[in-house]
């Protein structure tokens, strides 16, 4: 059972590390604010979810594993917010069609 | 593997700390500061002092680093102008020289420090059982070392009368800050309707655990001046004219029972801040309920800035 909870944890949080790597190469190479937005928002919310579905079997208990759960969506929650105000920031300084 | 992770966040703090300094822009090093006391947070877990992460998270990266980029926005419109007189090499010589200084007077003092270095954790660790409290940080800051946190708490409402006196002749008593005019159905409104509920109960929650695990009024107080102000900002509420009767209270209570149980220490145990035996616990969880409110709203009024609207009519 460990092996298979082991097995899973590094699948996943493995998987979330690629993510957050495909996110930031994002953010370095991509031409302009929205896209890099769309990089790191998308590659790192999905990064968050994989690393803490990995960790949840090591949690221990059941309060534990509503914590890592609210902290995901609170990152969500957070990080869909700011792209929004970011994207919105840059649009109203570019000269208007 | 362990020393790995450890020797990657002490050279990317280094670096980020020298890059915060060589910035040329105000604003980008301003962030590379936010930025380096979240690296600093994570250091001081790795440390195991969680309840110094806590408060660096909190005031270090969030509190201070959000008092910087509203000064850093301050600054921008004189920024070119700023940066057009470049003092001159002697000066820049001499500001090199004192800050190297400075630098290896500190590294002389650490380096030199004995080993292993003086420590009063045994007596915190002895004693800890006699406050009643179990998180021995708690301990320390409101019965060992409670002046200390006594004159932090008076500390701050200074720095808030220092902000206020700011205010032009026209706004004294008014509103703190500009009025924030947010679209009513945008994410911002939205998130400030979403997250305070959640905000509130980490913070009490914060607070609550303080007493026996890291956590504590303090980094409690930070959450819930977040919150406020993330509804100030969105415009949902505007922040309170600074004249109230119930603002000042406020601002004053806490400390003012801190003071309270500290005279009421040399009558009942023979000393200022000293509580009488057995009561330790429950006069701490006083101190500590009483100061959280005036503590969120010190800070969160800190952050909002010198008055500057007189009450329209």
């Amino acid at each position: 059972m460990s092996a298979v909870a082991n097995l899973w944890t590094i699948l996943t949080v493995s998987a979330g590390v690629f993510f957050y790597f495909a996110g930031t190469v994002g953010l370095l190479r991509f031409p302009d604010t929205y896209t890099r937005l769309h990089a790191l928002t998308k590659a790192d919310n999905l990064g968050v979810g994989l690393v803490v579905l990995g960790l949840l079997p090591r949690s221990g208990s059941v309060l534990g594993g509503l914590k890592l759960l609210s902290i995901w969506l609170l990152v969500l929650l957070s990080a869909s917010t700011v792209s929004q105000l970011i994207a919105r920031a840059a649009r109203r300084r570019e000269p208007r069609a | 593997m362990i020393g790995i992770v450890d020797t990657g966040l002490a050279l990317l703090i280094l670096g980020l700390a020298v890059w915060a300094i060589v910035a040329r822009d105000t604003f980008a090093a301003v962030v590379g500061f936010v930025a380096y006391g979240l690296l600093l947070t994570l250091i001081w877990v790795r440390l195991h002092a969680v309840d110094v992460a806590l408060t660096e998270g909190a005031i270090g990266g969030g509190l201070a680093g959000a008092l910087l980029i509203g000064a850093a926005a301050r600054l921008r419109s004189t920024e070119a102008a700023a940066r057009s007189e470049r003092p001159g090499v002697p000066l820049r010589i001499l500001a090199a020289v004192l800050a190297a200084g400075v630098t290896a007077a500190l590294a002389v003092c650490v380096l030199t420090l004995p080993v292993p270095a003086p420590t009063l954790a045994h007596e915190t660790a002895a004693h800890v059982a006699a406050t009643g409290v179990g998180n021995p940080i708690t301990a320390v800051l409101l019965a060992f070392r409670a002046m200390d946190t006594l004159l932090e708490a008076i500390v701050l409402l200074f720095a808030l009368v220092g902000v206020w006196s700011l205010a032009p002749d026209r706004a004294w008593g008014g509103r703190p800050g500009p009025r924030q005019r947010a679209d009513p159905n945008g994410t911002l409104a939205y998130v400030a309707r979403v997250l305070p509920p959640i905000g509130i109960i980490v913070g009490a929650y914060i607070f609550w655990v303080g007493a026996d695990y890291p956590g504590g009024k303090f980094q409690g107080a930070t959450i819930l001046a977040a919150m406020w102000l993330l509804v100030m900002m969105a415009g949902l509420a505007d922040a309170p004219p600074i004249r109230k009767t119930w603002l000042r209270l406020g601002l004053v209570a806490g400390p003012l029972v801190f003071i309270a149980i500290g005279f009421a220490g040399v009558a009942t145990a023979g000393a200022f801040l000293a509580y009488p035996e057995g009561y330790a616990k429950p006069l701490i969880l006083v101190i500590e309920f009483a100061l959280m409110p005036s503590l969120a709203l010190t800070l969160g009024l800190l952050l909002v800035g010198a008055p500057q609207r007189q009450e329209e009519r």
